[in-house]
Formats: structure tokens, sequence, C-alpha cells
């Protein structure tokens, strides 16, 4: 079982591979298309994040102590994105969601992605994956 | 005619490079961008004669007195309104129609009917909401067409004798569609109804007259037109404003304050509490009169002729879809591709350097009569070129392919 900061460092070597912003880009628009969509009946208003330009579902489920995260968005960029973060924080235990830090975004060049005015709201998504493992950490306890 | 070098080497920003290329700027219906003409009024008012204005009796307080109030003028020629006080400096076209609104309070009763449009922001829709929350007035909504235009035979049926106040833009933000005012005007007055025009979109391509349209306000806001953020005006028709009570209270507003009673200052004072954007409304003046220097006859023409240009280019690609089809529109292009996020594409043209608007631009309800989550808007300014558009055009297609 691979930890969140070693998943990071793997997302980290294999972006470091790409020589431009369109390789870049290319690959997260790729890797939207293959995220495993969430399951229709989580893809309620009530599991919308605001603050996106495109429409973001994240729904959450715990097993075995661990998160488990699905999400989708109607823009592939955007899903490209969840898809990155859904590949390091699911299936971890809460705790080591929350004590885990973000800084690989900006070590594969979407540091643009994270200011607050960003309409995709990458922040929210970071914000809403920590809340649930707010909320089932102390599910747990 | 218009020189377009000359033109581009007034503008410093246009010689910037982003994300590694030179920037194409595409995204004017948002915020125009500012002549080194206009700059130098800013750095001038800072460096030689910053000062409060209207009471201050030193050389400086002058100065920028004289000089704020000849920006009045400017203003009050540009728009061809009858007296200087009827233009009020207001930090933008948002808050020019707060103010409005706001003065209607006292004069709306319950029952009384509001008119908008379709087509509008969300700046000229929420304001107008709560002044009906709090009187108990109607708001009616005049629906558009599938081309993006005001259907003008529902605003008939909408106009009665309950009707007190219409609000419309002079060209929807969104669409770029240009709205037939005038008529909207005098099919109001035959039932003695205000009409307020939104000329945040209209006021960098068209030069209105206010007299002639015999309009009761006129708002807009001046970084629209080359100037800086946080100024505006409002236009007011002497009779309204006098009846309207004023926004805010404050200094400069007041003609004797005791604490028993105050009465207010006369026009346009009693509705500009507080020390104004003194620098930013002198530089308002400036840039229309770098406007005018140009001549907005030339800049509608150059500006048409890249609305055709765009509009026949962007059209050329498969899968492509613009909305907003009016024959009488600015140079707005708003458009989807097939199947795609106007997200997608927005972010892919910011990283070749191209700065267009993605989302639905403040204009929910256009969005949901198309069914669409938002577009992408291109808008065009006077600096701009065929060889930017073409630019456009290739990202686009690049887009298009790293996205299907």
């Amino acid at each position: 079982m691979q930890t969140i900061k070693e998943i990071q460092d793997e997302i980290i070597d294999e972006f470091s591979m790409f020589e431009d912003w369109e390789e870049r880009y290319q690959y997260m628009i790729d890797l939207g298309k293959s995220l495993p969509l969430i399951a229709p009946e989580y893809k309620t208003e009530s599991n919308i994040i605001k603050g996106c330009q495109s429409k973001v579902w994240v729904h959450a489920e715990l097993d075995n102590d661990k998160i488990a995260f699905t999400a989708d968005s109607d823009a592939i960029i955007t899903k490209g994105i969840i898809a990155i973060l859904v590949r390091a924080f699911s299936n971890q235990h809460p705790k080591d969601i929350l004590d885990a830090n973000t800084d690989f975004i900006d070590q594969i060049g979407l540091k643009e992605h994270l200011s607050p005015t960003r309409a995709n709201g990458l922040v929210s998504m970071i914000k809403q994956i920590k809340m649930y493992a707010i909320a089932y950490q102390t599910q747990i306890q | 005619m218009i020189d377009i070098n000359k033109i581009r080497k007034d503008f410093p920003i246009l010689n910037r490079q982003v994300n590694g290329k030179p920037l194409v700027y595409f995204d004017n219906a948002a915020t125009s961008q500012t002549p080194q003409q206009v700059i130098d009024v800013i750095v001038d008012y800072y460096s030689n004669y910053n000062a409060n204005i209207h009471r201050g009796v030193h050389a400086l307080s002058q100065e920028a007195t004289d000089k704020y109030e000849a920006a009045r003028h400017t203003i009050q020629k540009h728009f061809n309104a009858k007296q200087a006080y009827e233009v009020i400096f207001t930090s933008g076209t948002t808050h020019s129609i707060n103010l409005v609104a706001n003065g209607f309070t006292s004069i709306l009763k319950k029952g009384d009917q509001l008119i908008v449009s379709a087509l509008e922001h969300h700046s000229n829709i929420v304001p107008w909401q709560m002044l009906c929350e709090k009187t108990g007035a109607i708001l009616k909504v005049i629906p558009m067409t599938p081309e993006g235009e005001l259907d003008m035979e529902a605003y008939d049926a909408l106009l009665n004798d309950k009707t007190k106040l219409v609000f419309v833009n002079h060209i929807s933000n969104a669409l770029g569609t240009i709205n037939p005012i005038k008529s909207i005007i005098d099919k109001a007055h035959k039932f003695g109804a205000a009409v307020l025009i939104d000329g945040a979109q209209a006021s960098p391509h068209i030069k209105p007259d206010v007299q002639a349209l015999d309009v009761d306000f006129y708002v807009t806001s001046a970084h629209k037109i080359c100037g800086p953020t946080g100024v505006g005006m409002l236009y007011g028709k002497e009779e309204w404003l006098n009846k309207m009570e004023p926004y805010q209270g404050g200094g400069e507003m007041i003609d004797q304050v005791t604490f028993e009673k105050t009465t207010y200052a006369g026009l346009p004072h009693k509705f500009e509490a507080g020390t104004p954007n003194i620098c930013g409304g002198i530089a308002f003046g400036a840039a229309l009169d770098y406007m005018n220097a140009i001549g907005f006859d030339n800049i509608a023409e150059y500006e048409h002729e890249l609305l055709n240009y765009g509009t026949k280019q962007l059209q050329d690609i498969e899968g492509l879809k613009i909305y907003g089809t009016s024959k009488n529109k600015t140079s707005v292009i708003s458009f989807n591709l097939e199947g795609i996020h106007p997200y997608d594409v927005g972010t892919l043209l910011d990283k070749m350097g191209i700065a267009v608007r993605t989302g639905h631009h403040c204009a929910q309800p256009i969005m949901d009569y198309f069914k669409i989550p938002g577009t992408v808007r291109a808008s065009f300014a006077f600096y701009n070129t065929k060889e930017e558009i073409d630019t456009l055009v290739q990202g686009v297609k690049k887009a298009k392919m790293m996205l299907s």
C-alpha cells in the first residue's frame, strides 16, 4: 500500500517527463477521460463543489477505515485535475489525508490552478477532500 | 480610418507576453486596456496635484477640483447631457444602477410594475429584485429570440399604466446584441414609465446622445472605455434626480447638518457622499478625450470589420456554434465547440497567450435559455488586429484537437 507521499512523488516523476505545456495538458485531458465516473446517484446537487466554473461532483465513502473518493466534472481538464487528486488521496486513512500537504500540485506545473481566483476551484476541491477526511476521522473515533 | 500601428503603440500592455507568447487580448468586454495618455494623467495627478476636492482653499485642492469638474464637463459633452450636474460620478455601472434602484424605493408603490429584459447582466437584475422585495413592485421580463434579440411584441404586451420603470442594456455583454433602445424608451414614455439604459457594453463602441434618446437614466463604467476601474457615471434627467432620495449619507452630500435635521446638497453632490475617486474621474475624462480623438465612427467601422472577419473565420471551424446572431451586434463573439466545455477551451487558449472569457458572463438567464453552462467569449477592441484573430482561430483549432 503506497502512502500519499509516495503516490505524489510518482505523479511528480510522471510530469517531469513532459517538455512543454501541451504535453502536460494533453496528459491531464487523457487522465480526465479515463477517470472512473461517479455513480449517477451521487451526482447530486449536494455533492457539487461551489466556486467552480465547471461543475464538480465529489463523493466519499468509508471502507475499512479508508476513504474512497469518486468524482466527476463536466469539463475535461478539471476532470484531469480531479483524477490526480483522487489518485493521491483515495483509499487512504482520514488522518493521513488531513496530514498530507499539497505541494506536489506546484511541482507538477499546475500552480496557476491553485490561485484563489482560478475558476476551476482546485482549492475548493482540496478543501472538500479534507472536509470529508475530518468528518470520517470523527466517525472512526 | 484607423492607423492601427499608431494606436497599438499607445497601449504598453499589448507588448507583454503571457505564458511565453505575445498577448492576444480578447477580453475587452470585461475590461478595456489603458492607453499611455490615460496612464500619464493618473501619474500626473498623484505626482503633482493630489488633494481632496471642493472645499479646500489651497492651490492643490483648487487644481484638483477644477480638473475633476472639467472631467464632468467632458462626460456631459460626450453623452450630450443638458446639464453637467445631471452627470453623477459613481464607482461604476453597478453602483449607478443600485443608486437609481435605491432612489426609487420611496417613489414606488405595491403592485407597480418594472420591466427588465432577458438579456441583462446580473447587475441590472439583482438591484431591481431587491427593490421589488422592499416595495412590493412586480418584475416582468421581456423574453429573447433564438438570435439573441429582444421580443419587441412581447415588450408591447408587458407595458401598461402600472409600468413605472424599464431597464435594459444598450448592448448585451454576453451576446453583443445592440438593442433597439430608442423604441424601448419611446414606448415606455407613452405609459409614463422611466427608462434606465445600462450602457456599460455600448460605451466603448457607440457615442450615445442622451437628449436625442430622451432616456431618463444612462449608466456606464470608465474601465470599459479605456479608463481606470472603480469609477463610472450615472446620467439622470434633472427632474428624476431631484425626486430620488440620496443613496449614501456623508460628507459632501449635505447642505446643513444638525442633530435635529439635515438638508441635502443640490445636484450632483446630493449623490456624491464622501471623497470620490478623484484621480479616476479625471482619468475617465482623459479616456473619453482619447477615444474621441480617434473618433467613434472610425472605431465602430474598424471593429465591425474585425467582427465580420472573426465571425467568418470561426464559423469555418467544424462543430463551432456562435450564440447571438443578430444583425445588429458589436464586436463580441460568444461560441462553443460541440461537446466541449467552454472552460476547457479558455484554459488552453490562455496557455497560448490568448485572453478570452469563459463562463456565464454574469448572465445566467441567457445561458439557461440556450441550455448551456456558458460560452467562450472573444470581444474585440479597436486596438486588436486581424492577425490576432488568426491566432485565436489557430488556437481554437488546436484546443479542439487536444480536447476531442
